[in-house]
């Protein structure tokens, strides 16, 4: 309606007849519209300051290799929080490493620092665990662990492993000397009292070569253990010695063995209770039994010189003085004996004299006031009264010798010389040695007896016996034959002669039955004269009439019935 | 052919409300004396909206390209995708179509935006007499292809929502989307801001 009324306006009316249109100013000078763009500026700006605000510093990480990292996804991690992610990764203008071009956050600024330490977490499986699992899913990450120091820094070298210990963990770090680094390895445990206090945490060659330097961290609060006295060696592995001292197996845990690792703990008896100060030195010795004797003092070397054969005496052989091992065989040479042609051996050993305990320490005293500085008048007193070395069997089994200080009495006497440097200690042959010696002394007399002789008549003898044997064979038998037959005969004859049955049996019998007839006429006869002697003049009288026996008495029977009666 | 003439040449102007006719003024603010609506020839400062609207939609622009729109989060791995990177991903994981589609949508698409748009404002501006019947075919284009940009942020919308399943997989939106959903609703405001009869001023005929 309206429209078609407008139109109609339009259409007829003249200009001047249009309606003025009103005129309303607006409050607002300017066009809101522009408020969009502002608006989108400052959502820009302020994101751009934002992220000007919040980049932390940019730092470079070198690895050996870039396995598992990826550019723009791997993060860097501290305690498992992000505090970066690797943008770049550059292969190294000499190809010997990579780069990895790290962006930290704002907050980690203190990880772009001097001492801070990077190295790439990935699944390990070790021998002493497994860890990073985790990363098997969720890629590998670059793990951090600042330093202490304020001074910044850009460029690192990357760990190749994890290191053992981070930052700030409370605990103390100790170094170790050893001759060799065995079975241990960087994370090898270290255990007190068979529970697992700390880790090795590094090691190197000393700088002669000459041994092995370990670090190792004790953590907090078990680190107050390690006392200045106390004692590491090594619990690696199972450790079997065969030695003059028979076969030894000796383990510390499951986990050691396979492992390795390092135990301590502080000698028996009276000791420095001190907690010892961080990076302190030790020792490492070999088995719990070395680590927990007494201190051995500084070695004496002392040489032996013997004239058999020393089969069976290795270096490391016990070197005991009454029983007591008191040091170790280091050296085992031949020598020339250009006088008597013979090749001596000679016998270097390392006597730790403090291991004698109250008598080193009598003898110290007795030699200081003699003013006798390095015992060696002692010496030549204890060889005067007899003291040799001797090589002994340890083992009969393994044929291992040892060096035995004893006293010997009876050994000849020997010029010492006092003065002389090295110690010498005359030696003796040993049991043993005296056994073979004697073993062969017999064996010599043996070899003198005159087997070829004794054989040679043994075999004309056993010849001439096959002659007469022959003889005897040929001549003798035949005969023997015969006569052997005859007194089968013989034997038979008198076999039938014997019989039971046989008359000349029947013979006897008869005969021995008139005998026995005999016997009792005359046994009457006999007893006839004893009665009667005079018949021997007289003749026999004629036989008197035979006398009626009494008949028995009433009075018998009653008494019986009277004593019957009660 | 000579030229009909405009409403302007007759120096007369339409309310484009009640649709009164009424004197054309040379001051501004001018209202219809009978409905009281503001009288405006051609759309109200057509060229600044569309410029200003047009250069915060560039400004948004940057860091909807910077910052990552999307995290998909499964059991392995973590990736947060910016839309390239996002079309990258596509293109590689064997699935080009998607990747064109995804590219031409935000990428295309809005750049053709900012430089269709530019151009027009600026031939405006010179009055330019070139081509007008294809500028104005450029600009109905503009206006077309203007919302189909928002289908990244619907795939995002999307799949966030509908992508949950704890830590199996998930996808969560992130700051990029929202200056990337605002860059489309501003151009798409821009575009609806500038006036297409600027193109046809200036002429000289009817061609």
């Amino acid at each position: 309606m309206t429209d078609i009324h407008d139109g109609n306006d339009k259409g007829d009316a003249p200009k001047s007849d249009l309606p003025q249109p009103a005129i309303r100013r607006s409050k607002l000078g300017f066009s809101l519209v522009w408020l969009v763009p502002i608006i989108a500026a400052l959502v820009g700006i302020s994101l751009i300051v934002n992220h000007w605000l919040s980049a932390g510093p940019r730092i470079t990480v070198s690895f050996q290799t870039a396995e598992g990292i990826e550019a723009g996804k791997t993060q860097v991690k501290y305690k498992n929080v992000v505090i970066g992610k690797v943008t770049t990764i550059r292969l190294a203008h000499d190809r010997t490493h990579v780069s990895v071009v790290i962006d930290l956050e704002k907050d980690a600024q203190t990880f772009a620092t001097k001492g801070t330490r990077y190295w790439v977490v990935r699944p390990r499986v070790g021998v002493g665990g497994v860890s990073g699992v985790d990363t098997l899913f969720s890629g590998a990450f670059i793990g951090a662990d600042a330093g202490n120091s304020d001074e910044s820094e850009s460029n690192f070298s990357g760990l190749e492993t994890p290191p053992a210990v981070t930052h700030g963990a409370p605990g103390r770090r100790f170094q170790l000397h050893a001759t060799d680094l065995g079975s241990l390895d960087i994370g090898s445990p270290v255990y007190y009292r068979r529970i697992q206090v700390g880790r090795i945490v590094s090691y190197q060659l000393d700088r002669d070569g000459k041994g092995v330097s370990l670090q190792l961290f004790v953590d907090g609060p078990n680190d107050r253990f390690v006392t200045k006295d106390t004692r590491f060696w090594n619990a690696s592995g199972v450790d079997v010695s065969l030695g003059a001292d028979g076969l030894k197996l000796n383990t510390q845990s499951l986990a050691t063995v396979i492992a390795g690792g390092v135990a301590f703990q502080a000698p028996p008896g009276p000791r420095d209770e001190t907690p010892a100060a961080e990076m302190a030195d030790y020792t490492l010795f070999g088995d719990q039994a070395t680590a927990m004797a007494p201190p051995d003092g500084n070695p004496r070397y002392i040489r032996m010189r013997f004239e058999h054969s020393l089969r069976g005496l290795a270096v490391d052989a016990p070197v005991e003085f009454l029983g007591v091992k008191i040091g170790r065989v280091v050296s085992v040479n031949l020598d020339y004996d250009e006088k008597k042609q013979s090749f001596p051996v000679i016998v270097g050993a390392l006597v730790y004299p403090q291991r004698l305990g109250a008598a080193f320490d009598k003898l110290s005293q007795l030699a200081a006031s003699r003013g006798d500085a390095d015992m060696s008048q002692i010496m030549g007193k204890l060889i005067d009264h007899g003291l040799r070395a001797t090589a002994r069997t340890g083992n009969l089994l393994t044929g291992q010798l040892y060096i035995a200080l004893d006293f010997n009495p009876k050994a000849p006497k020997v010029a010492f010389d006092p003065n002389a440097k090295p110690l010498e200690i005359p030696t003796t042959a040993g049991d043993f040695d005296k056994l073979q010696e004697q073993l062969s002394s017999i064996v010599d007399k043996i070899s003198k007896i005159p087997f070829d002789t004794i054989g040679q008549n043994l075999d004309g003898s056993l010849k001439e016996l096959n002659g007469t044997l022959k003889q005897v064979n040929e001549q003798i038998a035949p005969e023997l034959k015969e006569t052997l037959k005859q007194t089968q005969k013989t034997m038979g004859s008198a076999n039938s002669a014997l019989s039971e049955d046989s008359p000349l049996q029947q013979n006897i019998g008869q005969t021995m039955e008139e005998l026995q007839r005999s016997a009792r006429s005359l046994r009457v006869l006999t007893d006839y004269l004893g009665r009667h002697p005079e018949s021997l003049i007289r003749g026999r009288k004629p036989d008197e009439k035979p006398a009626l026996a009494a008949p028995a008495t009433p009075a018998a029977t009653d008494d019986t019935r009277q004593g019957s009666k009660p | 052919m000579s030229a009909l003439p405009r409403a302007h040449d007759l120096g007369i102007i339409g309310c484009h409300v009640c649709r009164q006719v009424s004197l054309e003024t040379k001051k501004a603010h001018a209202r219809c004396p009978r409905c009281g609506a503001p009288l405006h020839r051609r759309k109200r400062d057509s060229l600044t909206r569309t410029w200003a609207l047009l250069i915060a939609a560039l400004l948004l622009y940057l860091p909807a390209n910077i910052f990552p729109i999307m995290r998909t989060q499964s059991l392995f791995s973590k990736d947060d995708n910016t839309i390239l990177s996002g079309v990258i991903e596509l293109w590689r994981a064997g699935s080009p179509d998607l990747a064109i589609i995804v590219f031409t949508a935000s990428i295309v698409v809005p750049v053709l935006k900012f430089l269709v748009m530019g151009f027009l404002l600026i031939s405006v501006q010179r009055s330019s007499q070139w081509g007008a019947r294809q500028r104005a075919r450029l600009f109905r284009l503009v206006e077309v292809i203007g919302y189909w940009s928002m289908l990244d942020v619907f795939v995002v919308a999307l799949l966030s929502a509908l992508v949950h399943f704890q830590v199996l997989s998930r996808v969560e939106p992130l700051p990029g989307v929202i200056f990337f959903g605002m860059v489309v609703v501003l151009t798409m405001l821009s575009a609806m801001s500038f006036d297409p009869r600027l193109i046809w001023d200036n002429r000289e005929s009817d061609d």
